[in-house]
């Protein structure tokens, strides 16, 4: 009965071959294309040009820190009205540290790292011929697009883009009066923002489907690679808390444009008392962090999941504690709800519920050092080979690290009176959010290069970019932890006018070439990146020699990935360099049949007739040598 | 045939679509969980409640959209049944239901107004009244809209699957703001003093 069919898009005729089924024109196969591969590239590309202009937006503020009193006459010609006389406004620093914060974590860490390899590699590492809902996928990129466009042509309005940082708190970002990037600019964020949560939960749903409906035969969850696991709780995640922004926002556009009070009260603007009464403007931090903090964790587990793959890949070597890094990452996915309060524990809190944040932030300690020592312990021994993927994804466990102990302070209810909103809390989340995982989204580029576009990346340039940028950001963040300590307030346009603060601003100008370096390193990457999708060398099917179902699928895309049936699995995508076998690794694709030599007991733990198999030609190949 | 069967297999495609929706429902679900909870955070934390009677004219609109899922229920029984008439008498009925739905909470709007319950108000708690309203309009609209797709897609006499996928994904998504219009108003009722 189950013959019965719908035509449909993106639905693959393997009998017709592709002449019959698409007619690819420019438009269909390179814009508007519902195929996951080209989508996936899609947000690859314009992740990678959000990620450069933020960039460069954080050294115009860092050159603003380190020369609080120069001028710098190209700066007028660069940015016009925003730096009269060559030195930069007040406002529009706000603006920068504002836009920066936004571009890196929702749409380069975000759209950029999940919309790539979610994309790319869902289907393809599950086995299925595209996404759940190929055309919803289409539209998630373009409501991506819509909202980068949006975010950034607000610096093209009069007043600048929006200005009260990327958390937006209430009453900055609710009246459109109080400063110039609570103006117009804000009004664009909101509605870019509001495009991309949609984007965002146009992706998520089809990566929760997908992973849950459409595996190959024999691909149950446990045989899954850790990239789908991560992907797939990262978007569970997203899908969660989104809609809390979402609703979070509507209110906030009520009080901006309707008059209404959710988040207002006893306002003075210019001396003069503003009607609003009666809000609260801790609801909306309420609101913002329900998101805010699992965000942080939609930013750091598909980078997490991206380098599990590196790391048992590269280590030739199975991942250590597979069940383990699950189930961290359900702890991980679960805590990230019951842990926002940490970001407001000076807020006014009850000492109690503090008390309580406290506890279930500490406690999101254990999974994640659950994942660190299991990454080191898959490295311990292992036949390393130090490609320019492999590199990254160990620079992502050592940002890890050392972004993650900070943490364990900041988590303290006591000493984050100390330390909230100071360069302190800066120069953790750069290195456990911002830096790991833009380590694990660069490790994603240079291993999955040819599985996207048929070639590889140039190794050499990729060593020189990796070091260069692993000695940077260390060089851009260590000295701020410091700072932080000193007490140096973050978002001050020149705090080292202050006295007490003046002696920080040779750290300011050392932290601006260190950041100055590790922006031209980039070059090396962008070169590399544009280079090899034309000229690079011509990628082999697998060329890493690695397990998972993507690398069986031809070097040419082809709409539906593979050519014939999709292929069955029949073991864990972790069997490398396994004891009796001849090669060092043996796709998920080949049967225990053909591997007698490499079985072992506990690959029959659920297959009593194999298990059976197994000891019978272990009985014959003993009784064999004793004869 | 079994071959057949077997090649067909990775291109059914309608399941994962249907989950699609459920997603959807979660992430709308959670939409109004904020809400409800952003105004349990308001009024506790203020001091702020509600302090009106809810107009009576929120009981009727209950009513409505509660028969409207039946309705709704009907209609799918009907298009399994392949009679086709009455599928479409029953959708028709859902559609014009859900419209005096919306006139209800529209006019709901208007006596609150009358009572001075401003949406532009300094008691939050009282404009949340109209967000959580207004929000769960947006749903009714978009629910509609499905409705009148699968309606046009069944007098253009598309094929059966598709017109019982297309009754699936409007009833699972009616019969969800349904149940949060209940949620919501449940919810009113229990927090009006």
């Amino acid at each position: 009965m189950s013959t019965l069919t719908v035509q449909d898009h993106g639905v693959h005729h393997d009998d017709h071959g592709h002449e019959h089924h698409h007619h690819d024109t420019f438009l269909t196969k390179y814009i508007f294309s519902q195929d996951h591969k080209m989508i996936a590239k899609q947000f690859l590309i314009t992740g990678i040009l959000m990620a450069v202009i933020a960039m460069i937006l954080s050294i115009l503020f860092r050159i603003q820190l380190a020369y609080p009193d120069k001028a710098f006459p190209l700066m007028e010609t660069l940015l016009g009205r925003f730096a009269p006389e060559g030195r930069m406004d007040p406002n529009f620093y706000l603006s920068l540290v504002t836009i920066h914060g936004t571009i890196m974590v929702f749409f380069v860490l975000t759209a950029g790292l999940s919309g790539t390899f979610s994309n790319l590699l869902i289907p393809l590492q599950v086995g299925a011929r595209d996404m759940a809902s190929p055309f919803m996928n289409m539209l998630s990129y373009w409501l991506f697009f819509l909202a980068s466009v949006i975010m950034l042509s607000s610096f093209f309005i009069e007043k600048g883009p929006a200005g009260p940082g990327w958390t937006i708190y209430p009453p900055l970002s609710a009246l459109p009066k109080a400063m110039p990037g609570s103006d117009m600019g804000m009004t664009l964020w909101l509605i870019s923002m509001v495009l991309f949560v949609a984007s965002s939960l146009m992706g998520g749903i089809n990566y929760v489907s997908t992973v849950l409906n459409m595996r190959t035969k024999g691909m149950d969850l446990w045989k899954m690679p850790l990239t789908v696991w991560a992907f797939f709780l990262t978007a569970i995640v997203g899908i969660l808390a989104f809609p809390v922004l979402v609703a979070g926002v509507v209110l906030l556009i009520f009080d901006r444009s309707f008059g209404t009070s959710f988040y207002l009260s006893d306002i003075v603007m210019g001396g003069v008392p503003q009607s609003m009464e009666g809000g609260s403007p801790i609801l909306f931090q309420h609101l913002f962090w329900f998101l805010g903090h699992p965000e942080v964790y939609i930013v750091i587990m598909p980078a997490l999941g991206i380098s599990s793959e590196i790391i048992a890949t590269n280590s030739r070597k199975p991942i250590f504690g597979y069940h383990a890094m699950v189930y961290s990452l359900i702890g991980i996915t679960v805590l990230s709800f019951i842990v926002w309060g940490h970001h407001m524990f000076v807020t006014g809190m009850n000492p109690f519920l503090g008390g309580v944040f406290m506890i279930t932030t500490l406690i999101i300690a254990v999974p994640s050092a659950v994942k660190t020592f299991n990454y080191l312990a898959t490295l311990w021994r292992g036949n390393i080979r130090f490609t320019p993927a492999m590199l990254f994804a160990i620079g992502l466990v050592s940002f890890f690290i050392s972004g993650g102990l900070t943490g364990i302070y900041l988590g303290n209810a006591a000493l984050d009176i100390n330390l909230h909103d100071t360069y302190f809390v800066v120069a953790h989340f750069h290195l456990v959010m911002g830096s790991a995982a833009i380590f694990g989204m660069l490790a994603g580029v240079y291993h999955w290069f040819p599985k996207m576009f048929g070639r590889m990346m140039d190794e050499r340039l990729g060593y020189l970019h990796f070091w260069l940028t692993f000695a940077g950001a260390y060089l851009v963040f260590f000295p701020m932890h410091f700072m932080g300590l000193d007490g140096v307030p973050r978002r001050y346009y020149a705090f080292t006018e202050f006295e007490s603060f003046s002696r920080w601003l040779s750290v300011n100008t050392f932290i601006t070439w260190a950041a100055i370096v590790s922006a031209l390193a980039q070059v090396a990457f962008l070169f590399n990146f544009f280079y090899s999708i034309f000229f690079g060398k011509k990628a082999t099917q697998n060329p890493w020699n690695s397990n998972t179902l993507e690398w069986t699928a031809p070097v040419e895309h082809i709409h539906g990935n593979w050519p014939g049936e999709i292929p069955t699995v029949y073991r864990w995508p972790y069997d490398y360099s396994k004891p009796g076998h001849d090669a060092d690794f043996i796709p998920q694709t080949v049967p225990f049949s053909e591997t007698m030599s490499s079985n072992l007991p506990h690959d029959f733990e659920d297959n009593p007739v194999g298990l059976e198999e197994h000891n019978k030609w272990v009985s014959t190949q003993r009784s064999e040598e004793v004869k | 045939m079994m071959a057949q069967i077997q090649q067909e297999k990775d291109r059914l495609d309608l399941a994962p679509k249907k989950f699609n929706m459920w997603i959807f429902i979660f992430t709308s679900f959670m939409f109004f969980a904020a809400l409800t909870s952003a105004f349990i955070v308001y009024s506790g934390g203020k001091g702020h409640g509600l302090s009106i009677n809810l107009p009576g004219v929120f009981l009727y609109s209950t009513a409505t959209i509660l028969v409207s899922s039946i309705t709704m229920f009907l209609a799918s029984r009907a298009a399994k049944r392949l009679q086709f008439g009455k599928q479409r008498l029953f959708l028709w009925s859902t559609i014009a239901l859900g419209v005096a739905f919306f006139a209800l909470q529209i006019y709901g709007w208007s006596l609150l107004v009358n009572m001075g319950v401003y949406f532009s108000n300094p008691n939050a708690s009282q404009s949340f009244v109209y967000v959580f309203t207004g929000m769960h309009l947006l749903h009714i609209i978009a629910g509609l809209l499905l409705l009148a797709n699968t309606l046009v897609g069944s007098y253009r006499n598309v094929p059966q699957v598709k017109n019982l996928y297309g009754m699936e994904m409007s009833g699972i998504f009616w019969h969800f703001i349904d149940i949060i219009w209940i949620y919501l108003y449940v919810f009113l009722i229990l927090n009006q003093k």
